[in-house]
């Protein structure tokens, strides 16, 4: 690995200083799970290596059930799925952590750096999506935000200008009969990268039988992870059941435009669209129900 | 020359000083600065896990880690499981359940299992086997290496109880 400058400052203020002044040619380390690998690899190249993990807003998380939950960029997944208040709160986002890589993976990898490596199987983008999540970015301008499905712009990159970095995510508190839930296909049983991913939430009616709404997200079916529109607004108002659980994936394959790779053919990834879809749709309406 | 770091840390329980420069790997630093060379490079790129260290308190993939970034830290590598000369129960336990073939993903598999037993003391086979799923061992087939776990942690629940 070609050698580079090391800081590690102690603000956001000083570390978008620093972008700025470099440029491209400084890379931002949180957990060092992608970035490592990339800049020994050759595919990313580094005069400097901004630390961010010293910035105490960014590896540190806020949650209460009234205001909902501050996720600095830099907090570990094993932090999220570690904290029974956060899982019960976003299931869906426990899911994606829960899975990204293995273990010693997430002590290290967080969501906001899964958000920014903009992977367009990335685990995590799809559960923020559902989640209604917003990222919040600083840069030499101050600061501004952009929702989760509007973070990414392509393969590896995404909607940071120049001189910015996520700071934190904020995700709205958890709603009355909600639930959520994502899964991914992959062939092995673990630590392999999405064939499909996808992530749905709902909330039901006080009854528990029919859907408020809902929101459905997708990953690795095109250049960035999508959130299902029509698919979502469509939930509203429809009967809990098998039967418009598989009608919300044949929607939701409407939006996609997957490619043909060796992990899978894009004809496959469309068909598995409406399968997770349909499946995560009954977790996280079994999860509305029981309250999990 | 490139410019060298000075990073102070806790290795084992030791206080430990050492120069790196920024690109190099906790990995690297243990084994080609300090001699720690029961931690093993396999992947180098964060997919086998015969590097894995705890570094404040959670299992890591040293290859995964700049040396910088340990400033202040404490590490426990494969090294400092056994303590006075004397095996830890995991290790006892992956001798003689035969857990081991080539030995190279054995330290990774030490440090994360013996994290598990302390995380989960009574770990079902599905939860070992989810939990050491960043381990990679391309010579036994994991059976032997689940019943050694599995093994351990009874030995350990009898020497608490």
């Amino acid at each position: 690995m070609k050698n580079f400058e090391y800081a590690a400052p102690a603000n956001v203020e000083s570390a978008t200083a620093l972008l700025e002044k470099y440029g491209d040619a400084a890379k931002i380390l949180a957990g060092g799970t992608d970035i490592i690998v990339q800049l020994r690899e050759g595919l990313r190249a580094a005069d400097v290596v901004i630390d961010i993990k010293n910035i105490p807003e960014i590896v540190d998380y806020q949650y209460s059930a009234d205001v909902g939950l501050q996720l600095g960029a830099a907090t570990p997944c094993y932090r999220i799925y570690g904290d029974e208040e956060l899982a019960k709160a976003y299931p869906a986002v426990l899911d994606s952590t829960r899975i990204i890589g293995g273990w010693q993976i997430q002590s290290r990898a967080s969501v906001g750096g899964n958000l920014c490596n903009a992977s367009p199987a990335a685990d995590s983008i799809p559960s923020l999506i559902a989640h209604q999540a917003t990222c919040h970015i600083a840069g030499p301008h101050g600061r501004r935000s952009v929702a989760a499905q509007d973070f990414c712009t392509g393969p590896g990159r995404n909607t940071l200008e120049q001189g910015e970095m996520l700071v934190a995510l904020t995700l709205p508190p958890s709603k009355p009969n909600s639930g959520s839930a994502y899964l991914r296909f992959i062939p092995r049983n673990e630590m392999d990268i999405a064939v499909v991913g996808a992530a749905s939430w709902v909330q039901l009616d006080d009854s528990g039988e029919s859907i408020q709404s809902g929101r459905i997200a997708l990953a690795a079916v095109a250049p960035v992870p999508l959130y299902a529109e029509e698919a979502s607004s469509w939930l509203s108002g429809q009967p809990a059941t098998a039967a418009t659980f598989v009608e919300a994936g044949e929607l939701a394959k409407n939006i996609v435009s997957p490619i043909s790779d060796m992990r899978g053919t894009a004809e496959y990834r469309q068909h598995l669209v409406g399968v997770l879809v349909k499946r995560t749709l009954k977790i996280a309406v079994e999860r509305a129900r029981t309250n999990q | 020359m490139s410019k060298k770091i000075h990073v102070t840390t806790t290795i084992n329980g030791e206080p430990i000083e050492f120069l790196c420069e920024a690109r190099h790997s906790l990995l690297e630093v243990l084994r080609d600065s300090l001699g720690l060379t029961g931690s093993k490079e396999g992947c180098n790129n964060g997919n086998c896990g015969a590097c894995t260290v705890m570094l404040n308190g959670v299992p890591v993939d040293s290859c995964l880690v700049l040396g910088v970034e340990v400033e202040g830290a404490t590490i426990e590598t494969v090294e400092g499981i056994a303590q006075n000369g004397e095996l830890h129960p995991i290790q006892q336990c992956f001798l003689e359940g035969a857990a081991l073939q080539c030995g190279i993903c054995t330290p990774g598999f030490l440090v994360a299992a013996k994290a598990l037993l302390e995380k989960n003391p009574h770990p079902s086979e599905e939860e070992i086997r989810f939990n050491l799923a960043g381990n990679l061992c391309r010579c036994t087939g994991y059976d032997k290496i689940v019943r050694s776990v599995q093994a351990a942690a009874s030995q350990l629940q009898e020497t608490t109880s």
